[in-house]
């Protein structure tokens, strides 16, 4: 049995087979401990056994054997458990050699495992046991570091890297005693604070390799209950400034904060514990120290140690802004003077900096609270700016939060500026159309989000927005115009009649100033080649106008549309939903007076009569027939320009079907007849009384000569469905079945 | 060949008993020829006594001159080998001349024999004690027996009893200082101490503790010193750094010990030494020898 433990002292194996030996030998052990128990029970003494193995020459078996017979020696309880642990501990310091030492005093931590004198073991021995076992396990913890740490050194450097690559997989050997130290019943919070921590982190300071101190913090962190954590915050803490510099410390604190950060969030009752050891205080300090202490630390350690404390911070206090704001303040302090941030993996920390309150507090108007936050967004490249900035408006959107004052709308600008303006980056990265978009269009939803109930406070806001918006560069205003000029619509909506003022007071916002505003933001778009929005918005304001009785503004309004209908829009088609457009609002208007809106209708016919293409001509002359009556209006209802608009129509129509008859067939022209039919119907219908029944019927007459031609489906099934309306309105009688059953078809 | 064989055999059978043959202690002892025989133990001061018998062979009778017993004390040499030197000799006549037809009992005692030397065997001296019965005849030859015994002697322990410390090194090279907790030891002893490492700058594979017994032979110019290493224990294993203490921890009782004798007879000395040794990586040895006195503590009634 001993050969097996003999072969090891002669071993120059590789780690592996050495590993493996070393298990079958602790098998051997084991039973060979077995042994020893049954000669003590024959009567051997277990004192001579723990001499007799002494006797040994070569010290490695030596050693092993003392362990095995300590180990029945603590068992027949024949002297005190802490006498023959120290004696044990103390002498397997005659293994240097670093390997075979580190697995000497493996064997020894596992044998004695069960035989610490803890308190409630049954080898606690008198008083204050419990001592011993803790100098018993710091002991054999202290000297497998340092065995450990002198593997380093040990043959030539070529080999550094196997090296730490072995060195990799022995620390579990190390760190099982902390292990056990932290499953020690007599390691109170006292004992914790007082002896354990301050001897583990001498020896994990004092060992000065980078390997040890990272993984053994690392430990510490997380074999210790998180209550222990906290109350000795400081002294942790006061450890890590002092590391080596090249030691990852960055990801040990972060995990410290994650661990503090979870216990605190499942336990809510101990939160007043964390206030009352000033943990945020003393992580902001520590991390400042441990910056400040290892001067080449990458930026991105940086970073990533605030974004732990930060996320610490919201779990913790999550009612303390000032504290939140005060490690963006650090971090913006560390950033100063690096410019820009170039590392990818450090902007994308620092997105995640930043997107932790918003996360927490699902509410945006707490980060614009934060004085720093916009200063750290300062030092991101434009890329990541916009990323952030989208960032933040998909939260305000999830959370339909609400910003209501001019002050956080001033804010928040500022951090999304990177969707708002054309960044000072002459030759950046082409963006991306799809994605230019997508942002632009979020912004544009944003706006949306920035409400006021208070009309004047809202007013600010609006303005603030236009401020922003037209610095905001041309390829903008396009998405950004139309929510704002919506967004100021409602506002104006929502005005207080004039001269219904309660208070009596001028109203410091008016309608008149408002839609001189509109008409500012308005004006920036035909600048932009986008003339057809900035038509369509003057459509809107000058409905809008209407609406308040602001009648030279709603002509202004108009007149603009035309200006631009005019000079900007030329495209057939688009001409055609232009006039659709105009003729439909125009409609609507009821502020004009007679003169005024006389001009108006007039300009719009004529713009109608001048379509490129017949139908065209045709349907926008019989639409305009409506420009001319107005149910509810006695001043709007010229019966004699309806029919003309009507006649005209049908003029249209049939220089239409002529030339179609010349050329593709005629089809489209008996559509454009049907339609016209089904105007003299309505017109016919509200009693207009130059639309007679005989030029109802003779129209009848006509389209049905046309029928007799090859003709289209559409057509005829209109023509169909006209004839059958119309007998429905028979049916339904009364005045207006009165009306059809004079219409002889 | 009967004849012959009956001419040269003895014509009587000698044997030695002791008077508390059975109950004294019986300690081992390598012979000449290897063979190892358990012989009586004594110390000085004590009486040897005994019977001796001597029984003639069947039908034979032994005439002689007289019978007689010695106590020899004797040192012997090996480069004079079969040359004794008796620094002890005690006789006790046992009969006159006469015949003797049948077997016959002597009894004898020497009382409180001075026997201040230890038995020893070493590598170029040998000190034993025996007793000689010699039948004395005349021109038949004298018919002698012998029988050794062990004598050992029990010391209490050194009323000064100093460690040994001591710092020694190689300049810029290695510096230890080393503690043995006592410079006078039993032979059932420990030895208990420690190395410190000062200084570190070689690569040191092991380091071994060796007891080591140097034995001097004659005197003047021609001294012989023989040193023989009897124990070689393993202290460390592997490189230590600066600051690292090494415990020692050695029981003596497994090793073939014995004290340390200083001029016996003014033939040889024998004394003890722990020597230190480091092993570098190249297979150097550095060593420092000190020398321990070992006695022979009385041991536990036992």
């Amino acid at each position: 049995m001993l050969s097996s433990i003999r072969l090891r002292c002669s071993a120059s194996y590789g780690l592996r087979s050495y590993h493996l030996t070393n298990m079958r030998a602790f098998d051997e052990l084991r039973k060979l401990e077995i042994f020893f128990m049954e000669e003590t029970r024959r009567g051997c003494s277990v004192i001579e056994l723990y001499e007799l193995v002494q006797h040994a020459g070569n010290i490695l078996p030596r050693l092993y054997l003392l362990c095995t017979a300590g180990s029945v020696y603590i068992k027949t309880k024949e002297a005190p458990a802490k006498e023959i642990l120290k004696d044990l501990v103390e002498m397997c310091r005659g293994i240097q050699h670093p390997l075979r030492g580190l697995f000497l005093r493996s064997y020894l931590a596992q044998i004695s495992r069960d035989k610490l004198p803890d308190i409630g073991s049954e080898y606690e021995g008198d008083a204050d046991t419990v001592t011993d076992a803790v100098e018993f396990v710091l002991l054999n913890f202290t000297e497998m570091n340092k065995l450990w740490v002198r593997m380093q050194h040990q043959g030539p450097a070529r080999d550094k890297e196997r090296r730490e690559k072995e060195r990799g997989e022995l620390r579990d050997l190390v760190g099982k005693n902390l292990h056990v130290l932290s499953q020690l019943e007599g390691v109170d919070l006292d004992m914790y604070r007082d002896t354990v921590l301050p001897r583990v982190l001498e020896q994990i300071v004092n060992c000065r390799d980078e390997i040890a101190q990272y993984y053994l913090i690392d430990c510490i962190i997380q074999v210790f209950p998180d209550e222990y954590h906290l109350q000795t915050l400081d002294v942790l803490l006061g450890a890590c400034p002092q590391l080596q510099p090249s030691v990852d410390i960055m990801t040990v604190l972060s995990r410290l904060m994650e661990r503090l950060s979870n216990y605190a969030a499942l336990n809510a009752e101990v939160l007043p514990y964390f206030l009352q050891v000033e943990a945020f205080s003393k992580l902001n300090n520590a991390i400042g120290k441990v910056i400040e202490a290892q001067e080449d630390m990458p930026i991105l350690s940086a970073v990533t140690l605030y974004s732990s404390l930060l996320k610490f911070t919201l779990h913790v206090h999550p009612d303390r802004l000032d504290y939140a704001d005060q490690v963006l303040g650090s971090c913006v302090k560390q950033l100063s003077g690096k410019g820009k941030i170039n590392d990818t993996r450090a902007t994308r920390e620092i997105v995640s900096l930043l997107s932790a309150p918003l996360e927490k507090y699902n509410d945006v108007v707490i980060a614009l609270k934060l004085t720093n936050y916009p200063l750290v967004v300062e030092y991101l490249d434009n890329e990541t700016k916009r990323i952030m900035a989208t960032v933040i408006i998909r939260s305000i959107m999830k959370n339909n939060t609400l910003i209501t004052t001019a002050e956080k709308v001033e804010a928040l600008l500022e951090l999304i500026k990177g969707l708002i303006n054309d960044l000072d980056e002459p030759q950046g990265l082409e963006v991306d159309e799809d994605d230019f978009e997508e942002e632009q269009n979020s912004v544009a939803r944003l706006v949306h989000m920035l409400y006021n109930d208070d009309t004047e406070e809202m007013f600010k806001i609006i303005s603030i927005l236009k401020k922003h918006f037209l610095t905001g560069g041309p390829k903008r205003l396009k998405f950004t115009i139309p929510p704002l000029v919506v967004s100021t619509l409602k506002l104006i909506r929502r005005l207080p009649v004039e001269g219904d003022n309660p208070f009596g007071k001028e109203a410091s916002v008016t309608a008149t100033k408002i839609f001189q505003f509109l008409n500012q933001i308005i004006e920036a778009l035909p600048n932009v080649p986008s003339p057809d929005l900035a038509f369509r918005l003057y459509l809107q304001c000058a409905e809008a106008a209407n609406k308040c009785d602001e009648e030279p503004i709603a002509y202004e309004f108009f007149t603009q549309a035309y200006i631009l209908y005019e000079e900007e829009i030329s495209d057939s088609k688009a001409q055609v939903t232009a006039l659709q457009l105009i003729i439909g609002t125009l409609q609507r208007m009821h502020v004009f007076g007679v003169e005024n809106r006389d001009t108006l209708t007039h300009k719009a016919t004529g713009y109608s009569a001048k379509l490129l293409k017949k139908p065209d001509q045709c349907r926008a002359v019989y639409a305009c027939s409506h420009l001319f009556w107005l149910e509810d209006h006695e001043t709007i209802q010229d019966g004699d320009r309806v029919l003309l608009c009507l006649k005209r129509a049908l003029k249209i129509a049939n220089s239409a079907q002529q030339m179609g008859s010349n050329g593709q067939g005629s089809a489209g022209s008996v559509t454009l007849f049907i339609e016209i039919l089904n105007k003299y119907l309505y017109f016919y219908e509200k009693g207009i009384p130059q639309i007679t029944v005989e030029s109802v019927e003779s129209l009848i007459q006509l389209i049905k000569n046309e029928e007799s031609m090859p003709s289209d489906p559409y057509a005829e099934s209109l023509f169909a469905s006209t004839l059958q309306f119309m007998e429905f309105q028979k049916q339904k009688g009364g005045a207006i079945g009165d009306r059809y059953e004079e219409i002889k078809v | 060949m009967n004849f012959l064989l009956g001419a040269f055999k003895p014509a009587c059978n000698i044997s030695i008993t002791f008077t508390d043959g059975k109950n004294r202690k019986q300690v081992p002892i390598k012979k000449d020829n290897g063979q190892i025989v358990m012989n009586p133990l004594f110390q000085s001061q004590e009486t040897i006594a005994g019977k001796i018998h001597i029984d003639p062979y069947q039908g034979k009778k032994v005439e002689h001159n007289g019978v007689k017993v010695e106590l020899l004390g004797q040192i012997e040499m090996y480069f004079d080998r079969g040359n004794f030197y008796d620094f002890t000799s005690l006789v006790r006549e046992l009969d006159v001349p006469g015949e003797i037809y049948e077997r016959k009992t002597y009894p004898f005692e020497f009382s409180s024999v001075e026997m201040p030397y230890e038995t020893y065997n070493g590598v170029n001296v040998r000190l034993k004690y025996v007793l000689k019965v010699t039948v004395t005849r005349g021109y038949a030859g004298s018919i002698v027996e012998y029988q050794d015994f062990v004598v050992r002697n029990y010391v209490p322990p050194p009323p000064i009893n100093n460690s040994i410390k001591m710092e020694v090194g190689i300049e810029d090279c290695l510096h230890i200082e080393f503690e043995y907790n006592k410079s006078k030891y039993h032979l059932k002893d420990v030895i208990l101490g420690k190395i410190y490492f000062l200084l570190v700058r070689i690569k040191i594979k092991n380091m071994d503790l060796e007891i080591r017994r140097r034995e001097s032979t004659g005197a003047g110019a021609n001294t012989h010193v023989e040193t023989e290493t009897l124990a070689k224990f393993e202290l460390m294993d592997g490189a230590p750094v600066r600051g690292e203490s090494i415990p020692v921890r050695v029981f003596l009782s497994p090793y073939d010990l014995t004290p340390t004798h200083t001029n016996i007879n003014n033939k040889f000395s024998v004394k003890y030494y722990l020597n230190l040794v480091l092993v570098d990586e190249e297979d150097r040895r550095y060593f420092k020898q000190q020398e321990i006195t070992l006695y022979r503590l009385k041991e536990e009634a036992s």
